[in-house]
């Protein structure tokens, strides 16, 4: 496989993984997901079906249509990520009804959490996607 | 090349539905596991002295439900419920807990606690799950509506309206409250059956975890 497609399969492995998680979490264990997962959620969600799209065949229009996504829910990623290590207060956020969003519901080894998951998700497919561009610029 | 590609992502599709399907047996038993572990021990969360029961007293099957009056579900579920208490008749017994999810779930609780001292209880619950639909619109909520159908229980409304706020009733639903965190409730109604939880949400599961109890009995 040439380099732009494996980056691009990469990048849909990690949407697979962070999909498949998320549902495992709310679906199998029960966590009810709050407000900014569900953001989080639509724009993850697509990323799947955008980037196994992509593969065939790849070329910068898959960045096109997936990097938005992946930049709205990294921007989210981050927004949650500092709500819920307290770097902003939680007056800030919008979830006051239902599920707060910064309720702890797994902390892995002391600091791998839910949210945390997600930013890493979101960080790892926006590199791929940037990583898949520049190798495509180059090769032209 | 594309059909190498094709091949890569179906297989690599295949494996992870695979792992998060055997992941989720697995979770699941371990659950089933804990908490059958949890019912021999704990057998006062799931069928503590304060709740009311409805069924034969012998019976040796309880089915703990936690619900919440203004919740639709419950009210669907409360015919299912009759239905069974009909259909294992002698075999089991209903504990009702609460877990007031809704605006006015604690007012309703109050009343029905309070009802359950004139020996009103199944009735009032029947009425507030008939007109559920006026009083409990999540659109309109219109809680002092109840008070136009309940004389038709029978129950005595002033007497009724004293004892709603006794500090008994109060703790009642402190205690449903602080054991269905410990059980990590998130929804309405949820039953165990002698402690452990159906296999999933359903009239069917919940018949299931019934003749499994009845078949370990």
């Amino acid at each position: 496989m040439e380099k732009s497609k494996v980056l691009i399969f990469s990048a849909w492995l990690s949407a697979c993984l962070a999909t498949l998680g998320s549902l495992f979490l709310s679906e199998v264990m029960h966590f009810p997901p709050c407000t900014l997962c569900w953001y989080q959620r639509i724009c993850m969600y697509p990323l799947v079906i955008i980037l196994v799209t992509g593969l065939f065949p790849v070329s910068q229009s898959v960045i096109r249509f997936a990097s938005p996504l992946a930049i709205i829910g990294w921007m989210i990623a981050v927004y949650h990520n500092l709500l819920y290590y307290k770097i902003l207060p939680e007056s800030a956020s919008p979830c006051v009804r239902g599920i707060s969003c910064t309720t702890v519901f797994i902390e892995w080894f002391g600091f791998i959490t839910i949210p945390l998951l997600s930013l890493i998700g979101f960080t790892l497919i926006l590199s791929l996607l940037f990583a898949t561009h520049r190798t495509l610029t180059n090769e032209k | 090349m594309k059909n190498k590609t094709i091949l890569i992502v179906i297989s690599s599709a295949l494996l992870m539905g695979f792992i998060f399907f055997a992941g989720m047996n697995i979770y699941k038993n371990n659950e089933f596991k804990k908490y059958e572990f949890a019912a021999k021990d704990n057998f006062k969360l799931f069928v503590p002295e304060h709740s009311i029961r409805k069924g034969s007293a012998d019976a040796k099957i309880f089915v703990t439900e936690f619900f919440d009056p203004e919740c639709e579900t419950c009210r669907r579920f409360h015919e299912v419920n009759l239905h069974f208490l009909k259909e294992y008749d002698g075999k089991i017994q209903y504990v009702m807990r609460y877990a007031p999810f809704h605006g006015n779930s604690i007012m309703m609780i109050k009343i029905l606690e309070a009802s359950r001292k004139q020996n009103k209880y199944w009735e009032v619950l029947e009425a507030l799950y008939a007109h559920q639909p006026e009083w409990g619109s999540h659109h309109n909520p219109q809680p002092d509506l109840v008070w136009k159908f309940l004389p038709d229980t029978g129950v005595n409304i002033a007497q009724l309206k004293v004892e709603m706020e006794s500090p008994q009733i109060q703790k009642i639903i402190e205690k449903d409250l602080l054991d269905g965190k410990q059980l990590q409730i998130s929804g309405t109604p949820t039953f165990y059956v002698n402690g452990i939880p159906p296999e999933a949400f359903g009239p069917e599961y919940l018949k299931a975890a019934i003749d499994k109890a009845l078949v370990e009995l």
